[in-house]
């Protein structure tokens, strides 16, 4: 096929060609990291009804519609996007043509489906043997529950960070209650972007060996993966939990317009925050002093959990008085560690990060202009930038069956006839 | 597998690691998985601060790597770093922006010593900008990136995260890295990357965000609840603290979990009977969930739930995973002796490869490379390493 589309000739991964055959937020996210970064990429949907992540909001204005799910426009920026249903034997031999052309394939389909459609690796790399598959599954290829059923609340669950949350203050209120999951996709993006680190090892092995590779992920082995420093504490006869989450001093607390979080980990972060107090006089007492509190020989458990306790108490007894805006860069210009909780309006108005050029404003022909996050890699000789937005359902299938594959236009219409593609 | 097929990816590659706390080290121990050959720049008188507090889950997370006392601000220290930067391909640290350069040991020095070199700086913010200063732990930036504002119970306060925010950062590292080794092995041009782990914080919930670019909405907790799944949530189980989440998403898994309760009726039921009700009414059907899995442990929950066709899977803790037999046979529980710390198991890399075995041995020692590093790859005589012992530049 010849090569077209946009000047990618300054980002890292230019020159890699990636075919994409995945739903919702792994598959997609992970093939997103690496087209942003210059790979190109084609995504296949299926005819008709596209991407699941088209069906799941957020809509603009609450208004479904395949084209203005702001997920899909998220998750598919700088993407070619084609309609092709593999299932028919003309689809399958299309998709075979696309996986000789392609350095790369990601799918994260149920575990046998692709080998049911005869495109498992073991068929593909006969026809391409450089070929780099990778399948994103909730429990992998292999092992007892490789055919198990899981959702991403079931696959975030899996892995153990679940159980570990959420911490104080919320776990204090509620110690009934049952674990929860992170924010929003959260598992599944780590997916994508375990994969993404997974395919560009395998493409710089194949640079030594010339041959193709097969990745298997496990969801669930990424999400234990994240979570090492706590889980690993079993091994010491500790079991991480909601309940163990709680740190001597500081942590979340409630703040007059919201909640912040207070780190003081070492001895200057303490000096700054009771200098930021106003150096209280509760300060000066010999149980409250900062040295008492990392140190485990000062007095005995009881006595330390209580000095924390109270401790605890000033200090949200302190900033319950002040808003985000009144204490955040005051502590931190004193060099202590804090944090407001920011609502998704709040991050977008961020001065830092405007200045960081993290977000960019792209037009989508259908659903209008916004700003898209970005990444949080800056380079310095292949910088990352939005160059287009999320493909049209079926967009680019005149770019690819006629200008790249030789089919012609009356073909295509043919195979669209015929729901190949 | 045989050892002969097992083309590591980066093998050859050396990585001076400076990073401390996690995010940082987690990357360089991807690397060292992989095949690099990761050099560790510790000193007794910069003790990681993970470390300090457990040395058991600092080793968890430095795996395969070496280690090597060198105190950066000792005169001669700055020396020892260009020579051995000036042999190596990748660097990674997260001094706070600005340090490495007063400490002579900025880019662009770095950059004369080995012109292809790839570079990481990681900070809570970046190099630039009015916070760029900030100090930033992972609880820190995932409150400032919009995660623990949308993670946690609808009516409880937020969700501070800590660990894991780290190795996602790590994460995220690794593949800029990654990206800029590839750009090199095709114009043998290396690069500088500054790296915000707010900033990939926030791109890990990058639908959110675009609800408030496109509709001006921040959007809250929502516990385990979907935006139009249910049942979607963990019910109480058999034993102390034991769950298990359940979801549903289609008719037909409906019925197959009221079969597999027991309760063929409940699928009749008009309050249940179509996914929007079940939404509606998810309260009630809660409850009633609920009542039937606190009659079984999460594994059976699981087990009958999974053959009915029906996704539930424990809210596993580390005691469980590290037993699970379905981890253990994909191997990715592996077991370690470790002279300091005894046996300790660990996992495994994030990824299985057909033909390639990642290497995951146990973290090094303090200092426990020295030797190799000063007198085998830098070329110093034992007296010359006898006098900067000495002067406390290995240290």
């Amino acid at each position: 096929m010849e090569h077209t589309g946009v000047n990618n000739s300054s980002k890292a991964l230019t020159d890699i060609k990636v075919l994409e055959y995945a739903q919702f937020v792994s598959g997609p996210y992970c093939t997103k990291l690496l087209a942003d970064m210059g790979a190109e990429v084609i995504k296949i949907e299926a005819p008709a009804s596209g991407d699941e992540a088209r069906t799941r909001g957020p809509f603009l204005g609450d208004l479904p519609h395949p084209e203005h799910s702001g997920l899909f426009l998220y998750l598919n920026t700088d993407k070619m996007g084609i309609t092709l249903d593999p299932t028919t034997s003309r689809g399958k031999r299309i998709f075979r043509d696309l996986v000789r052309w392609a350095d790369v394939l990601v799918e994260n389909y149920p575990l046998g489906y692709m080998k049911k459609l005869r495109l498992d690796f073991g068929a593909l790399k006969k026809l391409n043997p450089k070929l780099i598959m990778a399948s994103i599954t909730p429990f992998g290829q292999s092992g007892p529950y490789k055919d198990y059923k899981s959702y991403y609340l079931n696959t975030f669950h899996a892995g153990g960070e679940g159980y570990c949350l959420p911490g104080p203050p919320a776990w204090l209120l509620f110690p009934d209650r049952p674990p929860v999951k992170g924010g929003g996709f959260l598992g599944e993006y780590d997916s994508g972007l375990a994969a993404a680190n997974a395919i560009l090892f395998a493409l710089l092995a194949r640079e030594e060996t010339g041959q193709g590779e097969y990745i298997d992920v496990s969801q669930q082995e990424v999400l234990i993966g994240c979570m090492r420093h706590e889980l690993g504490a079993c091994n010491d006869g500790y079991i991480e939990s909601r309940a163990s989450r709680a740190l001597p001093v500081g942590g979340l607390m409630q703040c007059k317009d919201g909640f912040v979080d207070i780190i003081p980990l070492e001895a200057r972060h303490w000096e700054a925050l009771m200098e930021l107090m106003g150096n209280p006089s509760w300060a000066k007492e010999e149980k409250y002093r900062w040295s008492n509190f990392v140190s485990q020989v000062f007095g005995d458990v009881e006595a330390r959990m209580q000095a924390w306790q109270d401790v605890n108490d000033f200090i949200e007894g302190w900033i319950v008085k002040h808003t985000k805006e009144e204490i955040h860069k005051a502590s931190q210009d004193r060099g202590c560690p804090m944090g407001p909780v920011f609502t998704a309006e709040e991050v977008v108005s961020s001065e830092q990060l405007r200045v960081r050029g993290y977000f960019s404003e792209v037009e989508h022909s259908e659903a209008g202009r916004f700003k898209y996050p970005g990444y949080p890699y800056k380079f310095s000789k292949t910088p990352w930038r939005l160059e287009r937005p999320a493909p049209l359902l079926g967009q680019h299938n005149e770019e690819v069956y006629c200008k790249r594959m030789g089919y012609s236009k009356e073909e295509m219409v043919k195979l669209r006839q015929t729901g190949v593609i | 597998m045989s050892n002969l097929t097992n083309n590591l990816p980066v093998k050859g590659m050396r990585v001076v690691d400076f990073s401390q706390v996690l995010a940082g080290p987690y990357a360089a121990t991807m690397m060292a998985f992989m095949g690099a050959e990761v050099i560790k720049i510790e000193s007794r008188t910069r003790v990681d601060i993970v470390k300090r507090a457990s040395p058991t889950r600092f080793h968890d997370i430095n795996l395969s790597k070496m280690s090597i006392t060198l105190n950066i601000r000792q005169p001669g220290a700055v020396e020892i770093v260009k020579k051995l930067v000036s042999i190596s391909d990748v660097v990674i640290q997260n001094f706070r922006p600005g340090v490495m350069e007063r400490l002579g040991l900025g880019y662009d020095v770095l950059r004369a010593v080995r012109p292809d070199l790839v570079m990481l700086s990681l900070s809570g913010f970046g190099a630039e900008g009015p916070e760029r200063h900030y100090s930033a732990y992972a609880a820190i930036f995932g409150t400032m990136g919009g995660l623990a504002h949308i993670t946690g119970y609808p009516d409880a306060p937020p969700t501070e995260e800590r660990g894991p925010l780290d190795l996602r950062t790590g994460q995220f590292v690794a593949f800029a890295i990654l990206a800029a080794i590839l750009h090199r092995r095709k114009t043998g041009e290396g690069q500088y990357i500054d790296l915000a782990a707010r900033d990939g914080i926030t791109s890990l919930i990058g639908d959110v965000i675009m609800d408030y670019t496109m509709n001006q909405r921040s959007q809250s907790r929502k516990g385990n609840l979907d935006d139009f799944m249910a049942p979607h949530n963990c019910y109480p189980c058999k034993g102390q603290d034991k769950w298990v989440s359940i979801a549903v998403k289609t008719d037909e898994e409906w019925e197959a979990l009221c079969n597999a309760m027991g309760m063929p009726e409940l699928s009749k039921d008009p309050r249940f009977a179509d996914s929007f009700s079940r939404w509606q009414n998810q309260e009630d059907l809660d409850k009633i969930i609920g009542g039937w899995t606190s009659g079984y442990t999460h594994y059976e929950v699981m087990h009958i739930l999974q053959k009915a066709g029906v996704a539930a899977v424990p809210s596993f803790n580390s005691e469980e995973l590290f037993k699970d037999p379905h981890l253990n046979e994909r191997g990715f529980i592996i077991e370690l002796e470790h002279p300091e710390l005894g046996k300790r198991k660990v996992f495994g890399a994030p990824w299985k490869f057909a033909n390639i075995t990642p290497q995951i041995k146990r973290g090094p020692m303090l200092g426990q490379h020295n030797e190799y590093v000063f007198s085998e790859l830098l070329g110093f005589s034992e007296g010359e390493i006898a006098e900067l012992q000495e002067k406390e530049v290995l240290n």
